[in-house]
């Protein structure tokens, strides 16, 4: 396909390995936080960390957005999905992830309730057109790739003055979490995480630009370079932030300049502000509460809240014993590091949310690294990627 | 979740502000209702069913031959992305 064979030539990944090999300072260790999942999955499906020296390492960082969302709110949706007045449509990510009592969306679509997978958020709304006597409620989660989607459905449901349309709005803003995780007691005690430099997301960065990143290359003086989701996106940004390393800069860079400007999408940025505002606080899976990280609907489209609509309250739920995704979404552990990984805990029967999205990190290390870590059992044959 | 793919825009219908596009051999209607502007021929990022952002053809050559360049000359000065 063209724009992605390209960025994945094995001889180009060959030269920027050498290349990365060449100027890495071997008596320094590289630690790069991924903040995506999806850099995560590149960098486990194309091997992309065993084309680095030794020194440096890939640290999995917490963008996945299937992975973040609190079990509260996996609850709330499987609470609204009981309704039988409700279609809850969902993307297809979210169907196999665990909540309270190892219940997910996939039992309760089994049990009978009416969920319906969606691509996208115009098929939601087909639904509701379709259905003009049921409640169809749009379980709508991800960062600022998918939330620009959702205000375009809202701003249509206003229009038509569709009655029996609502969004459960979940919603979570990308800048601020990279901040929490710097600000966190683990990455500041020198020595369980130091994270040296981070690769910037690709797609959400389409929509935001490149700006938001500015002020926090400046704070905290660590190097940014925006990324593309192909191994060789991720190999060059990597070598120029190895780059800034070794220089001692700590800026703002963009890499995957055929996609991101500065600015972002101006466009979507407005429908965005337009629809939604900033919640003061938003509990994110393995970071707890995150100050103005995540957004609900203004109260111009308060008709189509399901918050309000349903009442929805969202109780604390804890994350299954043992379970390691909170460290592990802040880098300060590695999946391997879990005892549930890969006996108990498998993309097919997930304990947690990191095992549940190819994005995840548990879910990459079983699908493709697991054959690194010896003694541990095989693969089954089926595909394992959610 | 975050899947992105560059597609073809293929036909364009501006009252429904939808487009068809080529992903490969597979065509597919997707929104355009968050770009500005789009026309038969470019390339688009596509993410759940809507069109984020247009793909420039010329940093994709620009990025293409910096990496080529990385690998192939230690000597040359490495010129990064596009730094903003
Ligand atoms: S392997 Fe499973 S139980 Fe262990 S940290 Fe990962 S998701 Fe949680």
């Amino acid at each position: 396909m063209k724009y992605v064979d390209e960025f994945r030539a094995g001889d180009l990944a060959q030269g920027l390995a050498a290349a990365i090999a060449r100027e890495v300072d071997t008596s320094h260790t590289y630690n790069v936080m991924e903040f995506c999942g999806g850099h995560t999955h590149a960098i486990f499906r194309y091997g992309v960390q065993d084309l680095m020296p030794a020194n440096l390492r890939f640290v999995h960082g917490p963008g996945c957005p299937v992975c973040v969302l609190p079990i509260g709110r996996v609850d709330n949706a499987l609470e609204l999905a009981g309704d039988p007045r409700v279609i809850l449509c969902t993307y297809g990510d979210m169907m196999r992830v665990p909540a309270t009592g190892r219940r997910s969306m996939l039992k309760a679509k089994a049990e009978g309730a009416d969920i319906r997978m969606i691509y996208s958020t115009q098929d939601a709304l087909r639904i509701a057109v379709e259905n003009p006597d049921r409640e169809v409620v749009l379980f709508a989660i991800g960062f600022e790739t998918t939330t620009p989607p959702t205000a375009v459905v809202l701003k249509q449901v206003a229009a038509a003055g569709l009655k029996n349309f609502s969004v459960f709005c979940n919603h979570v803003l990308t800048p601020a979490a990279i901040t929490h995780i710097l600000e966190s007691p683990e990455v500041r005690e020198i020595g369980t995480v130091a994270i040296d430099g981070f690769l910037g997301p690709s797609h959400v960065s389409s929509v935001i630009g490149s700006q938001p990143y500015e002020f926090f290359a400046q704070e905290y003086q660590r190097p940014v370079v925006i990324a593309g989701f192909e191994p060789l996106d991720v190999m060059q940004a990597t070598l120029m932030i190895v780059r800034q390393l070794n220089e001692g800069r700590h800026e703002v860079e963009n890499q995957y300049a055929r996609v991101v400007t500065r600015e972002g999408n101006r466009k979507a940025q407005a429908l965005v502000a337009e629809v939604f505002e900033l919640r003061p606080s938003f509990e994110w899976r393995g970071l707890g509460l995150v100050p103005y990280s995540a957004l609900r609907i203004r109260r111009q489209f308060a008709a189509f809240d399901a918050e309000l609509r349903f009442g929805i309250e969202t109780k604390p739920a804890r994350d299954a014993k043992s379970c390691e995704c909170p460290s592990i979404l802040r880098g300060a552990k590695k999946p391997t590091d879990c005892k549930l990984f890969g006996t108990v805990c498998t993309p097919e029967s997930p304990i947690g949310s990191c095992m549940v999205s190819s994005e995840g990190a548990c879910a990459a290390y079983w699908t493709y690294g697991r054959f690194r870590q010896p003694g541990r059992p095989t693969a089954p044959s089926t595909e394992a990627a959610a | 979740m975050c899947l992105a793919l560059p597609a073809e825009i293929v036909s364009i219908d501006n009252s429904r502000e939808t487009a068809i596009v080529a992903l490969g051999p597979v065509k597919k209607e997707i929104s355009i209702a968050l770009l500005d502007e789009v026309s038969v021929g470019d390339f688009v990022l596509v993410h759940v069913g809507f069109a984020l952002h247009r793909l420039s053809p010329e940093e994709a050559d620009r990025t293409l031959a910096l990496m080529r360049e990385a690998g192939e000359n230690p000597e040359k000065e490495f010129a990064e992305g596009d730094a903003p």
